[in-house]
């Protein structure tokens, strides 16, 4: 075995090791990423969704098509053929289906986050004022959003689109208006039961200013719940903007987002059904992976309320 | 105790009333009803000196500490820190006496933030107070506290829910201790811990008192814990102050009947003696701190009420030596 020297050599250098060796510990944050990665469907629906977003981003750039371009070549629309690279075919005016497909997943993924964003602010700040507060202000705020509840969203997002023109700005205000009601709600619920708890009045018997006790402590305890319900609300608003699309109020000829694509496709099926398939089948799959993804994180950020 | 020696604290008279809704009706033009959660104390605190508080549940210990630290601010009477009256200052004064008077709370886990490390934690109010102090400054001294409480320092990166209840109250002690304040106040520290953690928690406290010359308030209602750590004993009834004496003469000659009857439940560890005693058995319930009984709140349920006890208000006064006690008989 080994000698003496050595074996003492070997026990100071473990004494050592172990001594230097501060233990790094699993934030809620590890824990969390541990347990989704644990989580199959919601693993590989967060890839495809990042192979999507990739595809939608550089796509256009590497294909030969533009999204405007007509191709007369055929006198009728391709189906999904080899020639011209119309791997999905054209549309009925004979543009190319697949650069069309991309570039109306560029406005439908902007929509999605960019919506997604503005709930995300003006719901957090809303609700966690409004549950910090309390009292008369609490009842105030939240007033006001039971009166927004109220107005049918429908008309709403019609007249704002009357009255300023559409314009894709417009429309992500209108889909930013109607997601931040639940938001701010789950968010100041959150906060109401957070703000009983004994690590809140620790902060304050400490003497640290309620400012700094909402960012330090209210809204980092917050952010899972936050983060889940926000991956649950780019569905809806994607969902959102390809109805309003559908009926017509959403982005402009000859831009284009999925739900244009869809109602496009659905009055041409019975003749060029790739029109309706191709598009549809990227709406899908992508809705689905954000729900996955969204699953996965609730599960992982608060596995008590599975 | 000397009389010569200025008290640290020194409580007045102090109030906390709350206004509830009376339970018929919640209409809002409904009289609202007053909870005298905490009514009339009065108590001095000197330094290095430790108060037990004692009395069941709902009787407002909780509230009158958090009342001192005015995390619940008191209605009525004067909270005196060092000589200056606290109630008529404003928040900067606060802000500065919460430098001195520190806080441990009961649920050890619920007290620590989950998303902070336990560095992050102890170091926080280091960075509230004193922020001129550097980075390097702030982790020695998070360090060394660490070390003094018991906790290794190669736990400094973990998160609270890694720990175990009694190592979870060593770092809400060292969170109260790196300011190195004059008073802590501990509501319940043990309450929620194992009865042989219960003990460490207890000496370690005694030994930072020792080592630092702290002052402490105990809040407790484990009668035995308060005994062991205590100078002297506070006990309360309904938001009134029972008897307020040095801990061997409360133990061993209780005045009031309320304390002759709560320590007549202590068990003893010796089964024997414990099966001949007598527990004097209080009857009833605690009356509603909405509407407490008129004159002595204890009268519903003490052995020895007289009719006069229903009508006059007892008033804590001098019996023997340093016991006071507010019993009309006494």
């Amino acid at each position: 075995m080994f000698s003496k020297a050595k074996r003492q050599e070997m026990a100071q250098n473990l004494g050592g090791t172990l001594e230097a060796a501060v233990v790094e510990g699993r934030s809620p944050w590890k824990d969390a990423r541990i347990r989704f990665k644990r989580n199959r469907a919601a693993v590989i629906s967060l890839v495809l969704l990042a192979l999507i977003g990739l595809l939608v981003v550089v796509g256009p750039w590497l294909l030969p098509n533009t999204f405007d371009d007509q191709d007369w070549s055929a006198g009728q629309p391709y189906g999904p053929t080899m020639a011209g690279w119309h791997l999905f075919g054209t549309d009925d005016q004979m543009r190319d289906l697949l650069v069309r497909v991309l570039m109306g997943g560029r406005i439908t993924f902007l929509v999605g986050i960019v919506g997604s964003f503005v709930a995300v602010v003006i719901g957090v700040s809303w609700g966690a004022i409004a549950g910090f507060m309390g009292g008369k202000v609490d009842a105030l705020m939240m007033r006001f959003v039971d009166v927004m509840y109220a107005l049918p969203f429908m008309l709403f997002a019609i007249l704002l689109m009357t009255f300023f023109g559409r314009d894709l700005f417009q429309m992500f205000i209108a889909l930013g208006l109607l997601s931040w009601l639940d938001m701010a709600r789950i968010v100041r619920g959150q906060t109401l039961s957070l703000k009983s708890k004994e690590f809140i009045e620790a902060a304050h018997a400490i003497g640290v200013s309620r400012l700094s006790i909402i960012f330090r402590h209210i809204v980092p305890n917050l952010l899972g719940v936050v983060v889940v319900y926000a991956t649950v609300t780019i569905p809806n608003v994607i969902l959102t903007e390809s109805v309003l699309s559908f009926l017509g109020l959403g982005v402009q000829e000859p831009m284009t987002s999925w739900g244009v694509l869809v109602e496009n496709g659905a009055q041409h099926m019975d003749v060029a059904v790739w029109m309706l398939l191709f598009p549809a089948a990227f709406l899908m799959v992508t809705l689905y992976c954000a729900n996955y993804v969204g699953d996965g994180l609730r599960d992982a950020l608060d596995p008590k309320d599975r | 105790m000397s009389e010569t020696q200025q008290p640290l604290l020194s409580v007045r008279n102090v109030k906390v009333h709350f206004q509830v809704a009376s339970g018929e009706s919640v209409l809002p033009w409904t009289a609202k009803k007053t909870l005298k959660a905490v009514d009339g104390i009065s108590f001095d605190l000197y330094p290095g000196e430790t108060l037990g508080v004692v009395g069941e549940s709902g009787c407002g210990k909780s509230t009158l500490s958090r009342a001192i630290l005015n995390l619940i601010p008191a209605t009525d009477g004067e909270i005196v820190w060092m000589g200056k009256d606290l109630r008529k200052g404003g928040s900067r004064d606060w802000h500065r006496v919460r430098r001195d008077i520190q806080m441990i709370f009961q649920d050890p886990l619920a007290s620590l933030d989950p998303r902070m490390t336990v560095a992050q934690i102890i170091a926080e109010p280091l960075r509230t107070h004193r922020p001129e102090l550097g980075n390097k400054e702030v982790m020695a001294r998070v360090r060394q506290m660490m070390r003094r409480v018991g906790l290794t320092e190669q736990q400094i990166n973990r998160y609270p829910h890694e720990f175990s209840g009694g190592q979870c109250q060593r770092i809400g002690i060292a969170r109260a201790l790196i300011l190195e304040p004059k008073l802590i106040i501990c509501d319940e520290p043990v309450s929620a811990l194992d009865v042989s953690i219960q003990a460490q928690i207890i000496n370690l406290l005694k030994e930072l008192q020792r080592e630092m010359g702290l002052a402490l308030i105990f809040i407790a209602h484990d009668l035995a814990v308060v005994k062991h750590i205590s100078d002297r004993i506070l006990v309360m009834y309904l938001g009134r102050e029972m008897e307020l004496a040095n801990k061997r003469a409360l133990y061993d000659t209780p005045t009031h009947p309320y304390t002759q009857a709560l320590l007549s439940a202590i068990p003893f560890p010796d089964p024997a003696r414990e099966r001949s005693k007598t527990i004097q058995l209080l009857s009833g319930d605690l009356p509603s701190p909405i509407n407490p009984p008129s004159g002595c709140v204890f009268r519903t349920r003490c052995p020895r009420a007289e009719a006069r006890c229903a009508e006059e208000l007892p008033k804590l006064h001098a019996v023997s030596g340093d016991t006071q006690c507010s019993c009309l008989l006494t």
